[in-house]
């Protein structure tokens, strides 16, 4: 969520029961007016919060024009820029890296891979090794690739294909604001080009750009729900537990943010 | 002449006068006049000079005589509808008013009540970064308050959050007096044993009736007997709402299945109560008593103290294993909170650990029960394995939280101070890594816990379903359906001289015998 609006918008998405404490906020507000302009950042979110083991780590994305960063920090003071995501990086993570976050940079996750083809019995062992640093990287960018939401309407393509804020956005109403297909996934669109000409129809090419939630598989891996007596609506993902999206209805508020441990849900399909 | 001329424009005036108030008397249908209408219609023919306005001068006018009728609104109005918001609104404002018979309560108020503080439990759980959002948690406080006083408990504790994918559960944990708190015998459960007898009953007459065919022989495990109320999993009763400002439902007790049963299966939580819980093994209830299963799997898992808050009452018997309750230690001076941080030595459970079997307490059942299923080693202190009859034991009320087991190399607590900035007011935090969203605060004298999460254990690796046990063997052997072969001709042949010469031999032994009493 943007941080010029943080100090509202982390009151709305306590839902999960984490925030950040008084102190954090403190530090947060003054570190981030810092960074933005020792980095020349044009806009600055914080992305959220991972449980490791021993520490939490709190990271934040900037935008950069075309860039887009990511920081860490232990302590909400001292900011860290982090490896970008690559996808090579992303496949040795997911083989090496299990369990919790240790919280300790520097820490290594070793795993064995051992290529074997059949008969041929040549085995090699390969060792994947993963440091902390590379794991966050990886996990902000699959959380982000996944399940960042923004409401239907807030950002709108021109003909030429930029994506821009919709400064007329006055916010989902409270019939539509329950509806998970005016959610839309921040990312590059992977079934909209799978769709027929007659499903298209009633999109509208400058709004409708994104996939929508209801679209996910498994279906339920989103829970919708009002909270605060029905002025905010509140958008949990099963997959990723610990993401949380608020929206408040007939006002352009949104945001998202990750407060949890870093780990996929891979049993999401039992559990529903 | 001109008298007369006068009198003829006279006369005409009077008469235009006259007709002219004729024309701006009010008509008693519309209100309308004559007089009026002209002018607007002549002006309106000036201003527009339309062509042929001789010709649509009727349609003029009929238009323009619409136009006067003053627009009112439709009859019709929406009601205003009800919207969920609003009516929660109006619970909630029920939080807000003071019931009437409190006013004469003040000093019993003040002395002793079993209201917990929420509000000092919700500022030491921000600084560690656990909150629910400042409004929610005084609507959780009043409604608590609510709770209170429509329940005689003597202890009371917001428990904590569970969140479900439709609604979310918020939940309280009370302590009622000695005596008080009995609930009618769930009637449920026998009457559902009636009916699989009767369904077994009929299927049996009907079977028995055709070829018998083979019965099972599979014998379920006998069940166990479920703890009594006010000792063990039982001890403490727990009451959810929704939102805060709607009723309290108060939860049932939880039976030993439940809780074995529960282990096994991995589903999150609907937020409708009454909503049934489908899975494998079977889940021997709905939505409610996998809730209660999981808050006593909670409780028991995660609720610790500083060491030294809780001591065992001096006439406890002897046994280790059997105490199970403790008291407050009038004594107790706080531990510093560097220290509590740092070792796990400090923190202990004081909930009595949940056995296999389900209960706290071991009750032998005469049967040795068979685990149809593999278990996954969920537990998190270490316990010996029941063999026939031994009894089940597991660590001892008040055992420090540094023995608790590891999960999958992680261990299972994590600890930090909320600030490093200024220690000397700083609290320091556990969070428990095998039950996520458990958290425990100390600082100075005073304590808390408070669990906000989904509901589930973390387990580490992916979860496995349990699978089926294997299906029973169709027939027992037995003669009349062991497969022989068929006798081929020789031997059928053979047979059957053989039959011929034994009844030959019966012939002859007959007619002798006949023949020796006709003789």
């Amino acid at each position: 969520m943007d941080f010029e609006s943080l100090h509202y918008s982390l009151d709305l998405a306590t839902g999960n029961g984490l925030t950040l404490s008084s102190e954090q906020r403190a530090a947060l507000q003054t570190s981030l007016v810092i960074l933005k302009r020792n980095y020349k950042f044009s806009r600055v979110l914080f992305w959220g919060k991972i449980l490791g083991l021993k520490l939490i780590k709190h990271v934040l994305s900037q935008i950069n024009l075309h860039h887009f960063l990511s920081l860490n920090s232990l302590n909400c003071m001292d900011w860290h820029l982090l490896p970008l995501a690559t996808e090579s990086m992303i496949a040795d993570v997911a083989l090496a890296a299990q369990g919790r976050f240790t919280g300790d940079p520097s820490h290594e996750h070793t795993e064995m891979r051992i290529k074997g083809e059949g008969d041929d019995a040549t085995e090699e062992e390969v060792t994947v090794k993963v440091n902390e640093a590379s794991r966050l990287a990886t996990t902000v960018s699959n959380i982000d690739k996944d399940v960042s939401v923004v409401p239907r309407g807030a950002f709108t393509k021109s003909p030429c294909g930029k994506v821009q804020t919709n400064r007329s956005f006055g916010g989902l109403d409270h019939v539509e604001a329950v509806k998970l297909r005016n959610y839309l996934h921040f990312r590059e669109p992977v079934n909209l080009k799978k769709k027929s000409i007659l499903e298209m129809s009633h999109l509208n090419p400058a709004i409708d750009f994104l996939d929508p939630l209801s679209e996910d598989v498994p279906k339920g891996s989103w829970c919708l729900q009002l909270e605060r007596g029905s002025t905010v609506c509140i958008l949990r993902s099963l997959l990723w537990l610990g993401l949380t999206f608020f929206h408040v209805p007939q006002t352009p508020q949104h945001g998202h943010i990750y407060m949890g441990d870093g780990l996929l849900n891979l049993d999401l399909p039992f559990m529903l | 002449m001109e008298m007369t001329e006068e009198a003829v424009n006279n006369e005409r005036l009077q008469a235009a006068a006259r007709f002219k108030a004729f024309m701006i008397k009010n008509s008693t249908k519309t209100n309308l006049n004559l007089y009026d209408h002209l002018v607007r219609l002549l002006t309106k023919v000036m201003d527009e000079r339309p062509e042929n306005a001789v010709d649509v001068i009727e349609d003029m006018s009929r238009e323009l005589k619409g136009s006067i009728l003053p627009e009112k609104q439709d009859t019709l109005r929406d009601s205003p509808s009800s919207s969920a918001a609003l009516l929660l609104a109006e619970q909630q404002k029920a939080l807000f008013t003071r019931a009437a018979g409190d006013e004469g309560d003040h000093e019993e108020d003040l002395v002793e009540s079993p209201l917990p503080n929420v509000a000092e439990l919700a500022f030491f759980f921000e600084q560690a970064g656990v909150d629910l959002g400042r409004e929610e948690m005084q609507r959780v406080f009043l409604a608590l308050k609510q709770l209170v006083d429509a329940q005689c408990l003597l202890r009371c504790r917001f428990w904590g959050k569970i969140l479900g994918t439709q609604g979310n559960y918020l939940v309280a944990e009370g302590e009622f007096r000695e005596g008080e708190g009995e609930e009618e015998e769930g009637t449920e459960q026998t009457h559902e044993d009636e009916e699989r007898e009767e369904e077994d009953k009929d299927e049996t007459e009907l079977v028995e009736a055709a070829d018998p065919t083979p019965k099972s022989t599979y014998k379920p495990p006998p069940p166990v007997p479920k703890e009594e109320n006010h000792t063990g999993v039982n001890k403490y009763t727990y009451f959810v709402c929704q939102e805060p400002g709607m009723p309290w439902v108060r939860l049932p007790m939880v039976t030993p299945t439940q809780i074995t049963v529960a282990r096994q299966i991995r589903r999150f939580f609907t937020g409708r109560l009454d909503a049934p819980v489908i899975s494998y093994p079977p889940f021997p209830g709905n939505e409610t008593n996998y809730l209660r299963a999981q808050i006593a799997r909670i409780s028991a898992g995660t609720h610790v103290s500083p060491l030294g808050f809780y001591q065992f009452g001096e006439d406890e018997g002897e046994d280790d294993g059997l105490r199970d309750s403790y008291e407050e230690n009038p004594n107790f001076e706080g531990i510093h909170v560097n220290e509590m941080a740092e070792s796990l030595n400090l923190w202990v459970h004081h909930i009595q650990h949940i056995l296999t079997q389900g209960r706290c307490v071991w009750v032998n059942v005469t049967k040795k029960s068979a685990d149809d299923v593999d278990e996954d080693a969920e537990e998190e202190e270490r316990e010996e394995e029941p063999d026939e009859l031994e009894p089940e034991v597991g660590p001892p009320l008040l055992t420090p939280v540094s023995e608790d087991a590891k999960m999958n190399d992680t261990p299972p607590w994590s600890s930090m101070i909320s600030t490093n900035l200024i220690p000397q007011f700083s609290t320091a935090v556990l969070r428990s890594n095998l039950w996520p969203g458990s958290y425990a605060y100390a600082s100075g004298r005073k304590f808390g816990n408070i669990y906000i999460g989904w509901g589930m254990k973390y387990i580490g690796e992916a979860y496995t379903p349990t699978i089926l046990p294997p299906p029973q063997n169709e027939y027992p052997s037995g003669p009349e359906i062991t497969e022989a072969l068929d006798p081929s001709v020789e031997e059928e042949q053979a047979l059957k001289a053989a039959l011929e010469e034994q009844t030959a031999a019966l012939d002859e032994t007959e007619d002798l015998e006949d023949e020796e009493e006709d003789d």
